[in-house]
């Protein structure tokens, strides 16, 4: 499952980032460590971008950059 | 943690692998590992700073139902458009409401003032173009840029600073993003832009935070398509003349209002067609990824930020204002006194303009200060006035009043003051915008550019709403 | 070999960053997240006596000031915010090359109180690279307002640092921050340091390339940390030896062993090595 099918107030574990570089890179710098909890917090009036909550930040991703990874739902 | 560890444990690394023959230093590893290792290290990191985390934090808090509550709302899918253009419109509506009785005061002081100035260089027994040219000439338009810029900028650089305080930009960033996107330019631009709002040469500077050159290149040329603070007390002076806002009047101060969101929306509507165009032709490219950080509300501080919009931004844009005004209003004296054929050079160089100026719905003195407001945008206005008064219709200059009825002895109808709006919004950039322009890209050729641009912009939409009236009036 | 003590190289390195620091006052590294309050801190402890411009050939702005604690003067520096120190953007190779190549006397690291966990991980890698670090704990209202608590004196323990409580909007801490400087700069205060332990993999690689780098690379004996180093080498940073090259062009001979083909560079720091 990708983070970008997770729905809104869903929670996730982070499995795994499907891109590397330097973009790879960054989102692993943000946090985006496989194992981390993430939680689906709300959508932008058009849809995209989504916000989540992740380490006590909220950060907002494009749908191109959610597709990259990978998660885990959890109930 | 829940790495694949396999590459790393397969791949025993050899340590000669770091040494080539020639003795050299490689340290690269196959880039795969190299990842891997990358990923661990930032991993336990992060391990690290949780583990502390757990030992230290006593109550790790709640997530603030308020905040969120607020958030809900401000990007809510159905509210979070209008609210945005609501919340602009209720600052726009204070401004002109609040500034009309503060303007009135200060230029009933400042041109009583000037008499007793003009008293005391007639007891000096000055010549007269040095009475012109100090008096007539320099205090008196700066005397304009004070009593007709200071008190809109003295209630919207306070709103507006609150509003940055409270973290409503990156929210509007939040909004926005989905257009950007689909216009081919970084996420971070709706911020950029929004820091346009303040000054377009802080909103150059601000397009630091685009790695992408090719995107940040679209974000500086297109930057200038929000009116800055120096350019809302225009919109909003002749937003207020255009509706005849009586200013006691609650329904023609609040369609003013409305018709300066609608030029600030227009803005943004052109910020997106002409990035989409550029990043389809010139900068051609696919938007590079990006996050966007929505930090916490923070509680404002009302006291730090009436003093700092006052200290940063209205005694700096004032100041430079001012400043520019100053020998501005020097040289339209000058201008204004001296000519031949029995006119001035003022009248000169607007009867050489006008008939080019009609064509967009201006007239030769609208575009004339237009000109000589490159420096600073805030003092297009004075000088325009400085313009007409000096054209030999003389007329005590007491209030915003008097201003309308200036404009309107002018020949001023309410398609010359959606002209002005227009071109004032989509002109070139301001000097200083264009010295930041040149600082951050490294060259003329970008500033050069955008100057080009946005004035053949503004010259076109100008054209066709001017030709599109004249079909339909 | 000099030892690294000899001071006037270090000054000759910290001319590379546009500091003339000829009385030689003891200098002062700001780090921590966007958004924490490093300005406010700043603004405080300097007041008026600073001045704005940009780091050497970059468009990032750079702010410097100066405060005083009894007869010692500082000279503090204001690093660009950043999350982290692993050089992937110009701001955060700025922050990383200034704390490991300026060196500076004390490095003091401002986290934001209502977020500690993501706040800790630049934290830790200030730590990694400098080892007189403060750390202060802002926006203290805002986390108790949130219902946050954290335990100051086990975090100070946890981290083996002074860990200075702030509400800097208020002035709160900035006397305490002075204070703190004051007493490590005369070494009242000795700080131990901190590390963080990768997982063993990472240990083992760490432990089998330092003596190959201290053979390879003798003239960086005392001017880095050589774990530190490893560590970025493992990663396959490619910034950290261009900036090598950079700051120590006097050792050019020996450090071409980097030669420049060998270091492919992602755009952004190709314009930082011109």
């Amino acid at each position: 499952m990708l983070l970008s099918d997770l729905k809104i107030q869903e929670k996730a574990e982070i499995k795994a980032i499907r891109v590397s570089g330097r973009q790879g890179r960054r989102l692993l710098d943000l946090g985006f460590i496989p194992g981390t909890i993430i939680k689906a917090i709300r959508k932008s009036p058009l849809g995209d971008p989504v916000a989540y909550r992740i380490k006590g930040t909220v950060l907002a991703l494009r749908k191109e950059e959610t597709d990259l990874i990978e998660i885990r739902r959890i109930e | 943690m829940g790495l694949t560890r396999s590459g790393l444990n397969k791949e025993n690394i050899n340590m000669d692998n770091y040494i080539t023959k020639r003795g050299k230093l490689d340290y690269f590893l196959p880039p795969d590992i190299q990842e891997e290792i990358r990923a661990q290290i930032v991993g336990d990191i992060y391990q690290e700073a949780e583990k502390i985390a757990n030992k230290v934090l006593i109550s790790p808090g709640e997530e603030s139902a308020l905040e969120n509550r607020l958030d809900d709302l401000l990007t809510s899918r159905w509210l979070g458009f209008p609210l945005m253009l609501f919340l602009l419109a209720f600052i726009f509506w204070i401004t002109i409401v609040g500034a009309n009785l503060p303007s009135e005061i200060l230029a009933s002081g400042l041109f009583w003032l000037e008499g007793k100035i003009s008293l005391f260089f007639y007891w000096l027994q000055a010549p007269g173009w040095l009475h012109g040219i100090l008096v007539h000439g320099i205090y008196r338009t700066m005397a304009w840029v004070i009593s007709v810029m200071f008190p809109p900028m003295a209630i919207f650089f306070p709103l507006f600073t609150l509003l940055e305080d409270l973290g409503y930009l990156p929210r509007l960033a939040f909004n926005l993003d989905n257009l950007f996107k689909r216009a081919g330019s970084h996420g971070k631009q709706a911020l950029t832009m929004s820091m346009g709002f303040g000054c377009n040469a802080a909103g150059v500077i601000s397009t630091r935070i685009i790695d992408s050159p090719r995107e940040k290149l679209i974000a500086i040329i297109t930057n200038n398509f929000v009116p800055c603070n120096g350019r809302f007390p225009t919109l909003i002076i002749l937003a207020s003349i255009f509706m005849h806002a009586s200013f006691n009047n609650t329904y023609n101060s609040l369609l003013a209002a409305a018709v300066v969101v609608a030029f600030v929306l227009l803005g943004i509507i052109i910020t997106l067609a002409v990035s989409w165009a550029l990043s389809r032709t010139l900068l051609k490219g696919i938007p590079s990824t990006f996050t966007l950080e929505l930090p916490p509300y923070r509680k404002p501080q009302i006291g730090r930020i009436l003093l700092r919009s006052f200290l940063d931004r209205t005694l700096f844009v004032l100041s430079r204002a001012v400043l520019v005004a100053a020998p501005a209003g020097a040289m339209i004296w000058i201008l204004a006194n001296t000519g031949f054929n029995g006119s001035n050079f003022i009248q000169h160089l607007a009867v050489f303009l006008d008939p080019f100026a009609r064509l967009i719905g201006l007239d030769g003195f609208i575009l004339l200060a237009f000109i000589l407001g490159l420096p600073a945008n805030e003092i297009v206005i004075p000088i325009l006035l400085m313009g007409y008064l000096s054209s030999g219709l003389m007329m005590e200059p007491e209030s915003l009043d008097s201003l309308q009825r200036i404009l309107i002895a002018n020949g001023w109808t309410w398609v010359t003051a959606l002209a002005t709006m227009l071109f004032s919004l989509l002109h070139f950039p301001c000097g200083t915008t264009l010295l930041s322009i040149k600082k951050e890209t490294g060259g003329l050729k970008w500033p050069l550019f955008t100057f080009f641009l946005t004035t053949a912009i503004a010259i076109s939409v100008n054209f066709l709403l001017v030709q599109f009236l004249k079909i339909f009036l | 070999m000099a030892l690294y003590a000899d001071s006037l190289a270090l000054n000759l390195l910290r001319k590379n960053f546009n500091i003339s620091n000829d009385d030689n006052k003891p200098i002062i590294a700001l780090a921590g997240n966007p958004n924490t309050g490093k300005s406010t801190i700043f603004n405080g402890l300097t007041g008026l006596r600073q001045h704005t411009g940009n780091w050497p050939g970059k468009t990032v702005g750079r702010a410097e000031g100066y405060f005083k604690y009894k007869e010692e003067e500082f000279l503090i520096i204001d690093l660009p915010g950043t999350y982290s120190l692993l050089a992937n953007s110009t701001e955060e190779l700025i922050a990383r090359d200034f704390i490991c190549f300026a060196r500076p006397d004390l490095t003091l690291v401002v986290a934001d109180a209502t977020n500690l966990e993501r706040n800790l991980n630049l934290v830790l890698q200030v730590l990694e690279l400098s080892t007189n670090t403060i750390l202060v704990l802002n926006l203290l209202d805002e986390a108790r307002r949130k219902g946050i608590k954290i335990d100051v004196k086990k975090l100070e323990a946890c981290l083996q640092v002074p860990v200075i409580p702030a509400v800097a909007r208020e002035g709160l801490g900035l006397e305490e921050i002075k204070k703190t400087c004051y007493q490590i700069s005369k070494e009242k205060i000795k700080i131990k340091g901190f590390k963080i332990t990768y997982s063993r993999e990472i240990e083992e690689k760490i432990e089998e390339l330092i003596p190959l780098l201290k053979r390879k690379l003798p003239f960086l004996q005392k001017r880095i940390n050589w774990r530190w180093l490893a560590l970025r080498l493992l990663e396959g940073d490619k910034t950290i030896l261009a900036s090598i090259n950079t700051y120590y062009p006097i050792y050019q001979e020996r450090v071409n062993i980097f030669q420049k083909g060998e270091v492919q560079l992602d755009g952004f720091n190709q314009v930082w090595l011109k």
